[in-house]
């Protein structure tokens, strides 16, 4: 009944896809573990044979940028995300998610692959790499492919690739151009779990007037995945913000987000109000928000 | 077989980690380096911080080896060639140890932060240590010690103290002094029960009932006991002695046996020793269990009616307390205004970063010991010895360090059964809970429901108050009686009410215990009634300040239970400091008006005040006890020997400081020694915030006893009159000669007389609630004011200011004294926004420490202690309690602020952003 029976430390993609065949479907990846760690010590998930950790392949911790694209590593840290000045550039929103979670010690270990990986309708990395426009680069031990984020996910903790059988290599996502910006937003629970209420990342391109050319809106938990709200979006284009606009962006995110009640974190008359909160502040600029 | 290759401490290290194994177990268990502590095993408290690569990381949930290759540093690592690290240094310094269990993990936390920035300013400190709980929570203590270590980093200059100043240069009252304690708990050879190993100790597990109403019908631990490296399983059955304990009531049985009751899901039903951990859990599997379940009571109110099922034999209620004093119905014909309001507040969990741990001890010659880091070391004497059927003198507690306690570690936890295993096995035998466990397990806060009714003249004179209070004590009585009766006493708030009626209901339900928590039910009447009295305020147009000062407990008035005050009453004084530091914050009269902030049109700000007194002692007509030794020994120094327990409040520290005064010899000669039934005689329960007075005393006579002896003995040999004889820092003056106390010894001993002396100190009497007496001895008051942000689009409330004003008689020991001020602060704010220990029918949602928040350093307000001393003429040196007082006015400050800034008053606890933020929208609807 041990946790695990092999702790294994690839050095590259192809060694520890072999070592996920080997392991037969119980084996598993690893980055952090933050996540799958305690999930296997609270019973949410089975013991397994092997834990192939990816933290040490180089490839799968390079920041880079290469044309018009960043390249971000699925081995990252969320610290290392923070700390990472293209990033900081391009991908605000990101970098203010990954800021958010968990604390300094466990950002230092915590990765924006396991993140995305874990698969939560809320998780911050997520949400923030959707708003992006992201796609994730998939390995297998025959093929290697480019999901885009929308397409990653397929319900609560399941991912649509295979973490026994399949490596996340790496996210890639346009650099921010002239007129572009992004924002992250979450509101926590002070009691219970720290899990949250509910967050939303955007990207925005305006025009010089004002007006918004194009934007991609994210949001959870607004359903069983992370969800793009692509009728938002719409509602928005090519208007400027006022009150009209929003009242009527407000009314398109509350049809196409299916908010619930969970009991001990929210109910969803609250999560309701806050959707139309956080929109505004997106474009309202509010000032800097106490965490906690 | 894998192996793990890794420097530590910048030591080579080359071990083979077995399956599963995470780095915490390797630094602990195999390499000895015990600083490193385990305070969830969930990632969630930061105890466990380790340095790997000069990052922060939790070694608790971090596989083994992960670490390959890496240079891991723990505590014991940080200092260099015997040379403390700057943040040891100024931890120490500032009074930033407390219990220290969470130390280690503050310092390697800070020590990363520092590495890559030494001028990281208070907000970065609070930010990069969020998630490094400390639950004495002195996080503005910590976050200056941390600067004043990052200044010396950059500077090169030594460690700069705190700003503090002591209270006099001639006496050792009142002085700034490091804990004696301080550098064991910085530098990693603290050891707390975990960290101690004896041969051939055996690892136990309990296994608990997991439901929360039922009759044990059938319990087969067969094949438990064939599991290879079992090596006793125990059942009720097996209990050679009385198979129930209790701090007051004997209700709670040790084991549940067949055919008997299940109260509460952690009811334990059978005790496995086995060779390790890992097996034990296993076999606590392989434990087959069948229950007829019963319906489940988790509310006190049905608990009371005619047709609830009985969960004790006598029934479901513990007990009717009650209060009158005048007449009530005259009372409130008399008033101008009558206003009645209900409250509630939840469970609330002690949440001590250690969860709890004994390890048994057999001895050769039969007795056993028991090592435990408890509160009442001789009420575990007692209840072991019971259980085991063993005479009190065959057991020996013996106290170790214990890592926050909070009233929660007054009770049996693991004690008994440890003892119990230990005996039938005759080896030692370890019983550490993990957090999940210390959920379950040990007595917590009594959720409370409280109807107050107020009536006043219309200038806000109090006439009558009539109060309600159903306590839920949970499944076993615990100090559920007392607790609630100081709910019950308290319940009119530190004022003068003329006439008053108080029914209180301590009632039994099938949740967990509920016992003694910090504040001792004075938390939850506090709440309601200032609350009510905010509202009483509004309602007849007066300043909240004002309809404090006026109703103010002082000199010459009676309390709620009759009592005469007739010295050390400072609450005025407290609410008039509370105020002018008001005033010189917000700059005008308008005290209490919302705010808004410039660019933020989301945010409203406001001040919110409440006050609070708490007894000191136990009061009641229980006579208070407590016993000291003080000790002279032919070096010079010192021994001060009481069973006390020392739960990072300071106590060490203030006896070191009552001894050195009262015998005059310098601090660093006088050492303190706690809680061992053997060597220390008892010094009662710690709780009621009584043992710097009860302890204090007995130490202080203690000593001017011995200092009488060595007077004696040298006026005889040098013939001068006893009164000459001057004693200063350690040496007799006399006749111009100066003798060292050491050689007095030698002369004492030469006349066959011993240089100690045994001290058992009586408090005054008190009288029993009913009586009109003198209820309590002394009692500590308080006024504190909150200024809090509301953001009324999100509901969010953040706590940006605390001035906190404490009469506490004297100061003894002012860095003790700002931790207890700082800890009880938070805590009250955790007991206001964050703090909810949730249940489901009985059953746990709050289950790891993930579900139970407390607030962290980001919840960490500016704190303002101001300390106003009003001397109590029994105390020692005029101190009084201080432990819980800090925490009470804390919550109603908070939620009255609240009410000011946005118009919403908040009945029940903790303060629920989601429905506050639905409520101000149809406020704001409305309006
Ligand atoms: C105290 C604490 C606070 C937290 N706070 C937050 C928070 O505020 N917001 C938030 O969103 N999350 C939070 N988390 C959750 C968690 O830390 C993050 O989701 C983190 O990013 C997970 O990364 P990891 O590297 O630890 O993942 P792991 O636990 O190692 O892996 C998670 C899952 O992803 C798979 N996986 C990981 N990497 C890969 C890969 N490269 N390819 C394929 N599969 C992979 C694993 O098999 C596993 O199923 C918190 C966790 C803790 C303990
Ligand atoms: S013990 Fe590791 S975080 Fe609590
Ligand atoms: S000193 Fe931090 S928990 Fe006690």
């Amino acid at each position: 009944m041990n946790y695990w029976d092999q702790y294994l430390l690839p050095n590259s993609i192809d060694e520890a896809l072999g070592m996920l065949h080997e392991g037969k479907g119980s084996a598993k990846v690893i980055a952090g573990g933050t996540d799958l760690l305690l999930d296997i010590l609270q019973s949410r998930h089975p013991a397994v044979d092997a834990l192939i950790d990816i933290t040490r392949i180089p490839e799968m911790q390079v920041v880079e940028r290469a044309y018009d694209r960043i390249y971000v590593g699925g081995g990252t840290t969320h610290n290392d995300i923070v700390a990472n000045p293209l990033l900081q550039q391009n991908a605000h929103c990101l970098v203010e998610a990954s800021s958010l979670i968990g604390g300094n010690q466990v950002r230092n270990v915590a990765t924006i692959g396991g993140n995305v990986a874990h698969a939560l309708p809320a998780g911050d990395g997520s949400i923030a790499l959707l708003a992006l426009d992201a796609e994730a680069e998939i390995a297998s031990r025959t093929s290697r492919r480019w999901i885009a984020l929308e397409d990653l996910f397929l319900g609560p903790r399941k991912p649509a690739f295979e973490p026994s059988k399949e490596i996340l290599v790496r996210f890639r996502f346009p650099v921010l151009k002239a007129g572009e910006s992004t924002m992250f937003q979450r509101v926590m629970r002070p009691q219970g779990v720290a899990i949250a209420i509910l967050n939303m990342a955007t990207w925005t391109r305006k025009s010089v007037e004002g007006i918004i050319e194009d934007i991609r809106i994210a949001i959870g938990p607004a359903g069983p995945k992370p969800l793009r709200a692509r009728k938002t979006e719409q509602s928005l284009r090519g208007k400027a913000v006022n009150e009209g606009t929003l009242s009527e962006a407000v009314e398109a995110l509350l049809e196409e987000t299916r908010l619930r009640t969970s009991p001990h974190r929210a109910t969803r008359a609250y999560r309701k109000h806050l959707l139309s909160v956080l929109l505004g502040r997106q474009f309202g600029n509010i000032g800097p928000q106490r965490g906690r | 077989m894998e192996t793990l290759k890794f420097n530590v401490n910048q030591r080579p290290i080359e071990i083979h980690p077995v399956p599963g194994e995470m780095l915490s177990a390797v630094l602990r268990d195999r390499l000895k380096l015990t600083g490193t502590k385990i305070g969830c095993d969930e990632l969630e408290c930061g105890s466990c911080t380790v340095l790997l690569d000069g990052e922060a990381v939790l070694s608790c949930v971090y596989p083994a080896r992960k670490a390959e290759g890496k240079q891991v540093v723990t505590i014991e690592g940080l200092a260099s060639n015997g040379t403390l690290h700057p943040l040891q240094d100024a931890f120490i310094q500032h009074g930033a140890v407390q219990c220290g269990f969470c130390i280690p993990g503050q310092i390697m936390t800070a020590a990363a932060l520092l590495g890559v920035q030494p001028t990281a300013d208070g907000d970065t400190i609070r930010a990069m240590l969020k998630d490094t709980l400390c639950r004495c929570a002195g996080y503005p203590t910590l976050v200056r010690a941390i600067q004043a270590a990052g200044e010396s980093i950059q500077s090169g200059a030594p460690v700069k103290g705190p700003a503090l100043r002591s209270a006099s240069s001639k006496s050792n009252i009142g002085r700034v002094v490091a804990r004696p304690d301080a550098l064991e708990k910085v530098n990693g050879e603290a050891l707390f029960t975990d960290d101690y190993v004896f041969p051939g100790m055996l690892h136990a597990r309990v296994l608990r009932a997991n439901t929360p109403h039922a009759v044990l019908v059938g319990l087969d631990v067969s094949k438990a006991m064939e599991l290879p490296g079992v090596i006793e399983v125990l059942i009720a059955d097996d209990i050679p002695g009385q198979n129930s304990h209790g701090i007051v009531i004997h209700d709670w049985p040790v084991l549940v046996g067949i055919g008997e009751k299940i109260r509460y899901i952690g009811d334990a039903l059978a005790l496995v020793a086995a060779e390790s951990r890992v097996i034990a859990t296993q076999a606590l599997e392989l434990i087959k269990v069948e229950f007829d379940r019963l319906p489940v009571i988790t509310d006190p109110v049905l608990a009371r009616e005619n047709d609830a099922i009985a969960i004790h034999e006598n029934g479901n209620l513990l007990k009717h307390i009650t209060v009158r004093k005048g007449d009530v119905t005259k009372g409130f014909a008399e008033a101008d205004v009558v206003l009645e309001g209900v409250f509630t507040t939840p469970m609330t969990e002690q949440a001590f970063m250690e969860p709890e741990c004994s390890i048994a001890k057999p001895t050769p010659e039969g007795r056993m010991e028991i090592y435990v880091g408890s509160q009442i070391p001789y009420a575990d004497r007692d209840q072991i010895a019971r259980t085991l059927g063993l005479k009190i003198e065959q057991v020996r507690v013996i106290g170790t360090l214990v890592g926050g306690g909070f009233g929660g570690k007054e009770d049996i936890a693991g004690q008994i059964h440890a003892a119990l295993l230990a005996q039938r096995t005759n080896r030692p035998v370890k019983l550490l809970f993990d957090r999940n466990e210390s959920l379950v397990v040990h007595p917590k806060r009594h959720p409370t429901q409280i109807r107050v009714r107020l009536g006043a003249k219309s200038d806000g004179l109090l006439v009558a108050a009539e109060t309600e209070l159903y306590g839920d004590t949970g499944a076993y009585a615990s100090l559920g009686e007392k607790v609630m009766t100081r709910a019950t006493t308290h319940s009119s708030g530190p004022y003068i009410v003329p006439h008053v009626s108080v029914d209180c209901y301590a009632m039994y339900t099938n949740n967990p215990p509920a016992g003694a928590f910090r504040g001792f039910g004075v938390t939850q009447s506090a709440f309601a009634i200032e609350s009510l009295l905010d509202m009483l305020a509004e309602n007849l147009g007066i300043d909240p300040i004002e309809i404090r000062m006026k109703n103010a407990l002082r000199v010459g008035a009676e309390t709620n239970t009759g009592q005469l005050l007739t010295e050390s009453v400072g609450l005025i004084e407290c609410i008039q400091k509370v105020k002018s530091q008001i005033q010189e914050k917000v700059g005008h009269d308008d005290l209490f008006a919302a705010r808004r902030v410039d660019g933020l049109p989301n945010l409203r700000r406001a001040w919110g005040i409440a006050a609070a007194y708490k007894n000191t002692g136990l009061g009641g007509g229980a006579p208070d006890k407590s016993i000291a030794e003080v000790e002279l020994y032919a070096d010079g120094s010192v021994e001060v020997r009481t069973s006390a327990a020392e739960i990072g409040q300071g106590l060490n520290a203030v006896l070191q400081i009552i001894a050195s005064e009262a015998l005059s010899v310098p601090m660093e000669n006088v050492r303190v020694l706690l809680s061992d039934t053997d060597l220390t005689p008892d010094g009662g329960p710690t709780t009621a915030s009584r043992q710097t007075y009860m302890a204090g005393n007995a130490v202080m006579y203690a000593a001017k006893i011995v200092q009488q002896a060595m007077a004696t003995s040298l006026a005889e040999k040098y013939d001068v009159p006893p009164k000459e004889i001057k004693f200063v820092e350690g040496l007799a003056h006399v006749n111009g000669h100066a003798i060292a106390y050491g050689d007095v010894v030698g002369l004492l001993r030469a006349e066959g007389r011993q240089a100690k002396a045994t001290y058992e100190y009586l408090a005054p009497e008190t009288q029993p609630l009913g009586t009109g007496g003198d209820m309590h001895f002394a009692y500590s008051f308080a006024a504190q004011a909150a200024e809090v942000e509301v953001d009324i689009e999100t509901g969010q409330v953040y706590v940006l200011n605390i001035i906190a004003a404490t009469d506490v008689g004297r100061v003894i020991n002012p860095l003790g004294l700002l931790g207890q001020v700082e800890g009880g602060v938070m805590m009250g704010i955790g007991n206001a926004l964050t703090e909810e220990f949730i249940l489901e029918e009985g059953l746990l949602f709050s289950d790891r420490l993930a579900r139970y928040r407390m607030p962290s350093f980001l919840d960490t307000p500016a704190i303002t202690s101001i300390i106003v001393e009003h001397p109590t003429h029994d105390g020692p040196f005029g101190a009084k309690g201080v432990g819980e007082i800090s925490s009470i006015p804390t919550t109603p400050a908070i939620t009255n602020a609240i009410y000011y800034a946005c118009g919403i008053r908040i009945r029940h606890l903790p303060v629920d952003q989601d429905w506050l933020a639905l409520e101000i929208l149809k406020k704001l609807e409305t309006e």
